[in-house]
């Protein structure tokens, strides 16, 4: 399963989800909201999502790893809406009868989403400004830091 | 003809909306981009943009319909 969700994810839930009797292995991956950006401090985040097509590329990418690494059990859900410095932004779970196949999977998901993925996110910095990050700044600045192709759109 | 345009992050907010009726001549999404651009200044390029069609990833040079939704997407920032 892959969601676009402004609540709260419930990392028991989806864990649970994914037991399976045929699996040996699991692993997660969470990604919080960080203090700091480039130096500055940071208060909180705002992610907004083109939700129907982050789902359908959601579910995508999460196909896509079935495809490369067999049996693996997959869910993924990614915030919206305003989140606090230490929240949960973005969850992956896998689980597979190997844990090569897990880590494999749970990162494959992780690294395509973040290039993938049409939501954005919008710090709001201690000073009291916000900015999208990252990229806008590449716009501005006009440079050519990085392309942003499909395959190398994203950030960090 | 009539197209919906929605906007996301920064491009909404230069175009001042979330969303659009477009009475346009234009046949792709480059030639939308084009029009919209235009209007609303948005202080970037096309090479920097991704664009969906009907909730899907399209081309710029792909042929626009009456009653589509076109989405112009910025450089992506999730995770």
């Amino acid at each position: 399963m892959f969601e676009i969700s402004d609540e709260t994810i419930d990392v028991d839930f989806l864990r649970r989800t994914l037991k399976s009797p045929e699996c040996g292995g699991y692993t997660a991956f969470e990604g919080w909201v960080r203090d700091h950006h480039q130096g500055r401090a940071v208060s909180g985040l705002h992610y907004e999502a083109y939700a129907d097509l982050a789902k359908a590329e959601g579910l995508k990418i999460l196909a896509e790893a079935e495809e490369r690494f067999g049996p693996v059990r997959l869910a993924c859900v990614h915030r919206t809406g305003d989140l606090a410095v230490g929240e949960l932004a973005v969850w992956v779970g896998a689980a597979a009868p190997h844990r090569d196949e897990a880590f494999k999977a749970c990162r494959y998901v992780i690294d395509e989403l973040k290039q993938r993925l049409p939501i954005w996110k919008k710090e709001h910095y201690i000073a009291g400004e916000s900015a999208w990050v990252d990229c806008e700044r590449c716009r501005a600045a006009g440079h050519g830091k990085h392309d942003h192709a499909p395959e190398l759109a994203g950030s960090e | 003809m009539q197209v919906q345009v929605n906007y996301f992050a920064w491009l909404r907010e230069r175009a001042g909306c979330e969303a659009e009726t477009v009475e346009t001549v234009a046949s792709t999404p480059a030639e939308l981009w084009a029009q919209l651009d235009s209007r609303h200044e948005f202080d970037t390029e096309p090479r920097h943009l991704r664009v969906a069609v009907n909730d899907a990833f399209s081309n710029w040079d792909a042929q626009l319909s009456a009653g589509d939704r076109v989405v112009f997407i910025p450089p992506v920032s999730g995770g």
